[in-house]
């Protein structure tokens, strides 16, 4: 039934996770996580740090392996020790919050690696998508630069435009702008919402609420490691129905206008 | 503590600081006076002795110790690399690995040439290629590579998992992530403890005089102690150790230009 292999052709949705757990030692981060994503599907997750939010992200593509459950990327079984998660990747890009450019490489270089490596496409061939990814994340003039010399929101589109030289048909995105200063985070957002736009299939941990509500298709509230909400991105942060994405909500929107009697003990960070 | 009289902290350091510099003056006089000059330069810098010794210092013993010190440091890096990334690795690899690392580590220098140039040719009544030089080069390259892998080990859990992470979601495989990724990065960290083996090492290649070398063969220390037993004097050993410094110093010094240049992220 499983494939051991990314299936590219399969009209299957391409990302079904089903009962998906993770425990750290004695610590359940994930307690039970269902959730398809539809091809072209932006699905954003929200919800307070330490919510498991990150992690269900990271297992995704087996950068944690899951403590049970099932995760179908692309028709494969990624929890299969058979399956060849390698080749799965490849045709799933990640973004990560500290960016984690290769500082050894420069700007194109960091784009030209993988291709060359894994997808054995010609040097010619890689540094042309490379310079178009690059191009499309509006840094054309800093392809030579080492990573050091660049603006923290031009290494996260660096690295944008490196996961997208591999030609993926899923986008990871975790928590993209955390980690940036408040004028940087635009440019990011401006990049990711263009590749919404385009079709990508994005899976998006943020805490960039009016990103969500504005470009994901649909949004998730998490919290103490399950999905506790769910819906159409406008719906559910306009008006959430429970009372955990209420608190959480109105916390982040309004962070100056706190109303002690709504803290319950599910505080917020 | 009552009997002296209380003096101001800047009296108090400008009254500890002539006392120091007082002492620093006695000893010095007391060497320079309780010294016989002659007798000392008679025995250790005989320009007679150093006229003779020089150019077979220059020509062949720092040639000598040069090439069995970059040759040792070249073969055990590599090997330091490799036994690095087996002990990462871990399996029985890995287990051979870590054993290699430990036994080396733990058994003197000297014992390691010693049974490479005598101990196996006595057991096996096989001989290393290259005479003393070749069993010589050998144990050291054993030894820097057990050192030095601890080095390259550390150098290598140093760079960010972040960065092995980003490989890893672009499709590449362990290996490639170690090789394309992570080592590159690594080895930029490590090229200050790196110098500080190599200076290490070549203080160690004066160990090989136990290797028995012909008169061509002979490095820094094994030429200083057979020039000292021929000439009677102790200059030429004088000489071999100002050798020894116009390499080490040098390199010294540059360890601690490159760990300042290397040392904030770029």
């Amino acid at each position: 039934m499983s494939n051991l292999f990314p299936d590219l052709e399969s009209s299957a949705p391409p990302v079904v996770i089903s009962g998906l757990h993770k425990s750290f030692g004695s610590n359940e981060v994930l307690k039970g996580i269902d959730l398809t994503v539809t091809e072209g599907e932006v699905v954003c997750v929200i919800g307070p740090s330490g919510s498991g939010k990150s992690t269900l992200l990271r297992c995704v593509n087996m950068l944690e392996t899951p403590t049970s459950g099932s995760i179908r990327l692309l028709g494969a079984e990624m929890t299969d020790p058979d399956v060849e998660v390698d080749q799965v990747r490849t045709h799933v890009g990640m973004v990560f919050q500290s960016f984690n450019l290769f500082p050894n490489m420069t700007a194109i270089g960091n784009c030209v690696i993988a291709q060359r490596q894994v997808l054995k496409r010609s040097k010619a061939e890689a540094v042309e998508i490379a310079k178009k990814n690059l191009e499309l994340v509006g840094l054309a003039d800093r392809m030579s630069y080492h990573p050091a010399k660049l603006s923290g929101g031009q290494q996260q589109r660096v690295a944008i435009a490196r996961a997208l030289s591999m030609d993926p048909k899923i986008m990871l995105f975790d928590e993209p702008t955390a980690a940036l200063d408040p004028e940087l985070v635009g440019d990011v957002l401006a990049v990711m919402r263009d590749l919404a736009m385009a079709g990508m299939t994005m899976i998006v941990v943020t805490h960039e609420m009016l990103f969500a509500r504005d470009v994901s298709d649909r949004t998730i509230f998490m919290d103490a490691g399950v999905i506790v909400e769910e819906g159409p991105s406008a719906e559910l942060i306009a008006a959430p129905t429970e009372r955990r994405t209420q608190i959480f909500l109105k916390r982040v929107l309004d962070p100056t206008h706190i109303d002690d009697s709504e803290l319950g003990e599910t505080e917020p960070d | 503590m009552s009997a002296l009289p209380h003096l101001k902290p800047t009296v108090r350091r400008r009254l500890g600081n002539t006392l120091s510099w007082i002492l620093a003056a006695a000893v010095i006089l007391l060497i320079i006076f309780a010294t016989d000059w002659a007798k000392i330069q008679k025995q250790f810098f005989n320009p007679t002795v150093a006229a003779a010794s020089w150019p077979t210092i220059l020509t062949i013993a720092l040639k000598n110790t040069l090439i069995y010190t970059v040759s040792s440091f070249i073969l055990g890096s590599a090997l330091a690399v490799l036994l690095a990334v087996l002990k990462l690795a871990g399996g029985p690899l890995g287990l051979f690995a870590s054993a290699f690392i430990e036994i080396f580590r733990g058994i003197p220098a000297l014992l390691t040439i010693f049974t490479a140039a005598f101990v196996i040719p006595l057991a096996f009544g096989f001989k290393l290629p290259g005479e003393g030089p070749g069993a010589g080069i050998l144990a050291l390259t054993i030894v820097t590579g057990a050192y030095a892998a601890e080095i390259v080990r550390a150098g290598i859990q140093a760079v960010s998992p972040g960065q092995s992470e980003a490989a890893r979601s672009l499709g590449m495989t362990s290996s490639q992530t170690m090789f394309w990724v992570v080592l590159p990065q690594a080895l930029r960290i490590v090229i200050p403890p790196m110098t500080n083996e190599f200076v290490m090492l070549l203080k160690d290649t004066s160990l090989l005089y136990v290797a028995g070398f012909t008169v061509t063969q002979k490095e820094l220390t094994t030429f200083g102690q057979d020039a000292m037993s021929e000439a009677f004097n102790a200059t030429p050993i004088v000489m071999v150790a100002v050798a020894y410094l116009v390499v080490t110093l040098p390199l010294t010094y540059l360890v601690g230009l490159l760990e300042k240049k290397l040392d904030p992220k770029r």
